[in-house]
């Protein structure tokens, strides 16, 4: 399990490549990769991230174990950003692996619906016309039920 | 115990931490320690349905008690990923 919270940008294909590398009989390896955009088309010029320091690393810790527990896993990674971004930067990314896709595929899914409302991250939205806090969405909490 | 608050809560409030000497039962009686203190901080703990608690960094209720807790953070529902 490799867990990292980090202002520095990353690279999705060194990382992607790194971490399928690095399993033993594995079939599948899933990626997903969450890119900041313009949420209400406001002209945002950049979001800000803030973070929990501390409580971040073990949310996402316990999130990762919980989807461990659940489907037959052999890695997961989390990469997840935070400080000063720009629309189309990549924000975060989950990878997961597994001997069969479909565990790598559930497991991608519910470590990005528990990453959304579970995970102490918040999003603001820097326009020139002002700036907004990004407000959870019920969907997202909603998703969880599905679990 | 070490009191902090982030995204608009740490606006409203003004400071990202502070350090509280009383000694509140539950989530709720520091809550209400708080607001007791400055328009600001009513202001902040206004809608407790949009506020989220952690204790110890663990994710947690109003009703919840604070013996021995270290730690209390107040923040909007997150917004991670």
């Amino acid at each position: 399990m490799d867990i990292r919270v980090q202002e520095a940008p990353f690279d999705l294909g060194a990382e992607t490549n790194a971490f399928a590398g690095r399993q033993t009989g594995m079939g599948a390896v899933v990626t997903f990769t969450g890119i900041v955009r313009d949420l209400d088309d406001t002209r945002m010029t950049a979001m800000q991230i803030e973070h929990y320091p501390g409580m971040t690393e073990k949310a996402l810790s316990k999130i990762a174990e919980e989807a461990s527990s659940r489907w037959n896993l052999g890695d997961i990674l989390i990469i997840h950003r935070f400080g000063r971004l720009h629309p189309d930067e990549m924000i975060m990314m989950v990878a997961t692996a597994a001997r069969h896709r479909a565990d790598a595929f559930q497991a991608a899914e519910f470590l990005m619906d528990f990453l959304k409302s579970r995970a102490p991250f918040w999003k603001k939205e820097l326009t020139g016309k002002g700036d907004g806090w990004v407000a959870a969405r019920d969907e997202d909490e909603d998703a969880l039920t599905r679990w | 115990m070490d009191v902090l608050y982030f995204a608009w809560v740490r606006e409203r409030i003004g400071q990202p931490k502070e350090r509280i000497e009383s000694n509140p039962a539950t989530v709720m009686d520091l809550v209400n320690q708080l607001r007791a203190r400055e328009p600001r901080y009513e202001a902040a703990f206004a809608d407790l349905g949009a506020l989220r608690v952690a204790v110890d960094q663990e994710l947690s209720d109003f009703d919840a008690p604070l013996k021995n807790a270290r730690e209390v953070a107040f923040f909007p529902p997150m917004t991670g990923g």
